[in-house]
């Protein structure tokens, strides 16, 4: 089986614990207006590639990557599971540690058990929740989140330690409340590991301009590391208040 | 040798070195306090420190608007002994001793060549003094004239079009480091000592070779005593071993002073001097004469000595060092051979200089990086190099092998053993230029005329790997020999007009010598290959039939993508140009080494080389030392140092770089905005307390 890889990245150190394999899968359904990586968006044909030479790859320098592993984003990798499953068996069963970054948009929640043969050999998965009001992660995204947080539900079902990703961009996802609410779903999950507070950025802007499609943000500002530690302290108000109602 | 334990050494474990022949490695090794905690007892710079730095830093500010010098010396030739004390402030400063006798004022030093220092004058606005002018062209012969005399023609041509670049042929060879230690633990009388008897027990059959080592030797003894009395000139008496931290730094310091005064050479490296110097501090702390305060401010004051060592240098040579480097190299750390790491408290020290004196890239801290150093040391590395980016790392675990545990780095990767092993500095052959040679038949590109020997020139309108590969083997065969033969001379006539008194009156006699050629060029020369391989590369003639471009139709795999189809072409190219190297006569039955390191030269060199087939147009300049061609490694940095990993170090024992930059960011996230650990159980128990 090929799978459909955009490109790689041999020193990945914000994708996942540890120095990490990075593999960049073309194609994603989501149209979200902040996406720094507009050039894996559409789903067309481009580097036809095998999990075992992928691992090649990654096995060639494995002494770099000692305290981390591979990482699967994108794009969506999600959106091309046997390969995804097959690259995380291959991984697995070397003693490679698997890392999945996605934003949940193509979890089926009518059919879950499509997706225990992948969390079987998952060691860790990045969900990157955008917004936790669906209204507007529908203007944000384009879809709505309702499969994103029952994806975020299963996967804290099957033990599955979940980092959850979260970028703050003014006026978008700069409300303390959502924040706060926001904290309250993931304090639900009792698989979560870790919490990522991402300070919004154009850096991505250059490749709009390059693939001549218009940048949708060209007025918002980029955002302080102040600005988004602040917002991770409302995140983990959040957590705190669900993780004590839960208690009781 | 020595017939009793000196006083100065009172305290210290006797050994080898204490009574039976020179040896700072046994004393570094009876002796060392490894240090494995971390960096928390430092202390920061003192009010003196800071009240000279702010003076460096006027001083430095006043001469950038000045133009670049702020004073220069036109009359007086440097010598070791050439000029009175200088100060900056007599009162505050714990180290003392500047090149002339004031700071920033540049020495005049014309035994390289009269010319270049006379130019090097004239480019700021001054004028060597005619009478020394007269002296050095009518009277006293310099290196410069010596190798002019007897280049060939082809040689002239070859340095002329470039293919053989930054010859040290007109300035100072350098890359030799003095063992300045030695000075602190023996003080120079039982150098002198030591050197009279090297004297007397040499051949006394008297052929060329031994009748210049009797002479080199006679200079080298009264280099010594001029050493003695520069110690004169400010006031100590260095002929005895230093007795307290201070005067090892002073100690060690003067024997540096002298080699600067006396050379201005392409680089002057300082040596492995950390550790040594630790041992003092260590038993001065022990003593209770020595405060921590203290013992940084000594090393303060000498790095800051360091950071301003100047040399007159023309607008030319500072382009093709990328500005004006003294390659004031220290090395710090690595392990002993018996598998113990050899960091103590003052390689944090020196590294502390970045915070107190703020960063800078002189002197050129260099860490000789081992899995074995301690995790604190390594974790104080990563920081200051975040902090300051200012450090320069090395595999020590490489270079131990063929070098043991007390080597250093002259200039940017050339190892040697310190005080028994130097090396003839031998700049580099344009690789990619030899390329263009082989297609075009040894006619240059950009003079457009024949430089090379005429061979038969590529004919067809598409290249052919293997009719290019044979041409290029057959052209870097001549350029090997050329480039042997023309450094032949150079290193002939260094010896003999610019001997360097000083700084081998601070090796054993009979010292271990390194013939280091180096190439440039090398990521395009195997892209500009894997092209012709694996894409299709038309050329394109000009009106004489000469190749002056290409045009590259496909894609191929490029260095610096860990892709072996290229990587592969470039370890050959390293192995086939050694190897013809190693073909040819050296100098002084010197070993041939090479290196990969135009670590500035490179966008000199690139102005020089016409198009080349990997689609790199004239002017472009050449990767750095074995760098990767710049944006050509997309596949991130693991990638890309793989590929220049796989390059043999046996091939290139000199050395291999590699600059790599990279924004802070993309080393790891911010801890302020991230946590991998979330621990759900200590925030519920957290949220139980909270009152909400």
């Amino acid at each position: 089986m090929l799978g459909n890889i955009h490109s790689t990245e041999s020193f990945g150190t914000v994708d996942g614990p540890g120095i990490r394999f990075v593999i960049f899968f073309q194609g994603c359904p989501m149209r979200c207006l902040y996406c720094h990586n507009p050039d894996t968006w559409e789903i067309k044909p481009n580097q036809q590639i095998s999990a075992d030479d992928l691992l090649a790859q990654y096995r060639r320098n494995s002494e770099f990557y000692r305290n981390g592993g591979i990482t699967a984003t994108g794009g969506e990798p999600m959106l091309q599971m046997p390969f995804l499953t097959e690259l995380f068996q291959k991984a697995k069963a070397g003693g490679i540690h698997t890392c999945l970054d996605t934003s949940g948009i193509c979890f089926e929640p009518a059919h879950p058990e499509k997706y225990d043969a992948l969390m079987a050999v998952t060691d860790l998965v990045m969900l990157d929740i955008k917004q936790i009001d669906d209204a507007a992660h529908r203007k944000l995204t384009g879809h709505s989140n309702e499969n994103i947080l029952a994806f975020a539900q299963y996967i804290s079902e099957k033990g599955v330690p979940i980092w959850i990703r979260h970028v703050i961009v003014p006026a978008w996802t700069d409300s303390a409340d959502e924040q706060y609410r926001l904290g309250e779903f993931i304090g639900g999950l009792r698989t979560l590991k870790g919490l990522d507070v991402l300070p919004y950025h154009d850096f991505g802007r250059q490749k709009y301009d390059a693939l001549g499609i218009d940048y949708p943000l060209k007025n918002t500002e980029p955002v302080s590391v102040e600005t988004a530690a602040k917002a991770r302290q409302e995140i983990l108000r959040g957590i705190r208040h669900r993780l004590k109602s839960d208690a009781t | 040798m020595f017939n009793e334990f000196a006083p100065e050494w009172e305290g210290f474990v006797p050994g080898k070195w204490s009574n039976s022949s020179v040896n700072v490695r046994d004393f570094i090794q009876k002796n060392i306090t490894p240090y494995d905690g971390d960096a928390s007892f430092l202390a920061g710079p003192t009010e003196a420190t800071q009240k000279l730095w702010a003076q460096v830093m006027e001083l430095s500010r006043q001469e950038r608007e000045a133009g670049g010098v702020l004073d220069m010396d036109t009359k007086i030739v440097s010598t070791i002994t050439s000029h009175g004390p200088g100060y900056l402030n007599k009162e505050l400063e714990k180290i003392v001793g500047f090149q002339t006798d004031k700071p920033f004022k540049r020495s005049l030093q014309p035994f390289g060549g009269i010319r270049m220092a006379q130019q090097a004058c004239k480019e700021y606005g001054y004028e060597v003094d005619p009478s020394v002018v007269e002296i050095f062209t009518k009277y006293r012969k310099t290196h410069n004239q010596g190798v002019f005399d007897a280049y060939t023609p082809e040689m002239r041509l070859a340095r002329k079009s470039a293919i053989l670049t930054g010859l040290p042929d007109a300035y100072g060879r350098g890359r030799i480091i003095g063992d300045y230690r030695r000075i602190a633990l023996y003080g120079i009388d039982m150098l002198i000592e030591d050197k009279d008897h090297q004297k007397a027990t040499h051949f006394v059959r008297m052929t060329s070779e031994n009748i210049r080592l009797r002479e080199e030797l006679s200079e080298q003894i009264r280099a010594l005593g001029e050493l003695k009395e520069l110690g004169n000139i400010y006031g100590f008496d260095i002929s005895r071993p230093a007795k307290n931290a201070q005067e090892a730094v002073q100690w060690l310091y003067f024997g540096y002073l002298a080699a600067v005064k006396e050379q201005n050479g392409a680089a002057m490296s300082l040596g492995r001097t950390s550790t040594f110097l630790d041992i003092y501090i260590q038993r001065d702390l022990e003593r209770g004469i020595l405060t921590e305060s203290e013992a940084q401010e000594l090393i303060d004051h000498f790095i800051m000595k360091l950071r301003m060592i100047k040399f007159a240098r023309t607008p030319e040579y500072n382009a093709l060092f990328s500005g004006d480097p003294t390659w004031v190299t220290e090395s710090i750390g690595g392990v002993s051979v018996d598998g113990q790491h050899m960091v103590t408290k003052n390689s944090f020290r020196y590294l502390n200089t970045l915070n107190n004196l703020g960063t800078a890239p002189e002197p050129n801290l260099t860490v000789l990086w081992s899995k074995k150093l301690p995790q604190n040391f390594k974790r104080f590395c990563a920081e200051m190099s975040i902090k300051s980016s200012s450090i320069q790392y090395e595999n020590d675990d490489l270079m131990r092998v063929t070098h043991g545990d007390d080597y250093a780095i002259a200039c940017c990767v050339s190892s040697m053993v310190v005080g028994k092993e130097m090396q003839f500095f031998g700049a580099r052959a344009n690789l990619a230029k030899c390329l263009l040679y082989a297609i075009n038949g040894g006619v240059d590109e950009v003079m457009k005329i024949q430089v090379g020997p005429k061979y038969r020139p590529v004919t067809g309108d598409y290249l052919d790997y293997d009719d290019v590969m044979d041409k290029y083997d057959q052209m870097m065969e001549w350029l090997a020999g050329l480039y042997v033969n023309t450094l032949n001379i150079i290193h002939y006539m260094h010896d003999k007009y610019c001997y360097e008194k000083v700084q081998m009156a601070l090796h054993d006699r009979d010292v271990k010598r390194y013939f280091a050629t180096g190439i440039a060029g090398l990521s395009v020369v195997a892209d500009s290959l894997s092209a012709i391989k694996y894409a299709k590369v038309k050329c394109i003639r000009d009106e004489n039939g000469i190749v002056v471009d290409y045009q590259v139709e496909g894609d191929f795999p490029k260095y610096g993508n860990d892709d072996d189809r290229v990587d592969q072409i470039a370890v050959s190219i390293v192995k086939t140009f050694m190897d013809k190297i190693r073909k040819h006569h050296t100098y002084r039955g010197s070993i041939p080494t090479m290196s990969i390191l135009t670590i500035t030269s490179n966008v000199v060199y690139g102005k020089k080389t016409g198009n080349t087939p990997d689609g790199r147009k004239h002017g472009v300049p050449l990767a750095p030392g074995a760098n990767p061609m710049h944006g050509r490694d997309t596949h991130g940095a693991v990638a890309s140092l793989t590929s220049v990993s796989k390059l043999p170090f046996k091939h290139a024992q000199d050395g291999i770089s590699n600059t790599f930059s990279i924004i802070p960011d993309a080393l790891g996230k911010d801890t302020k905005i991230f946590s991998g650990d979330l621990d759900l159980d200590a925030l519920r128990q957290e949220a139980e307390h909270e009152t909400d």
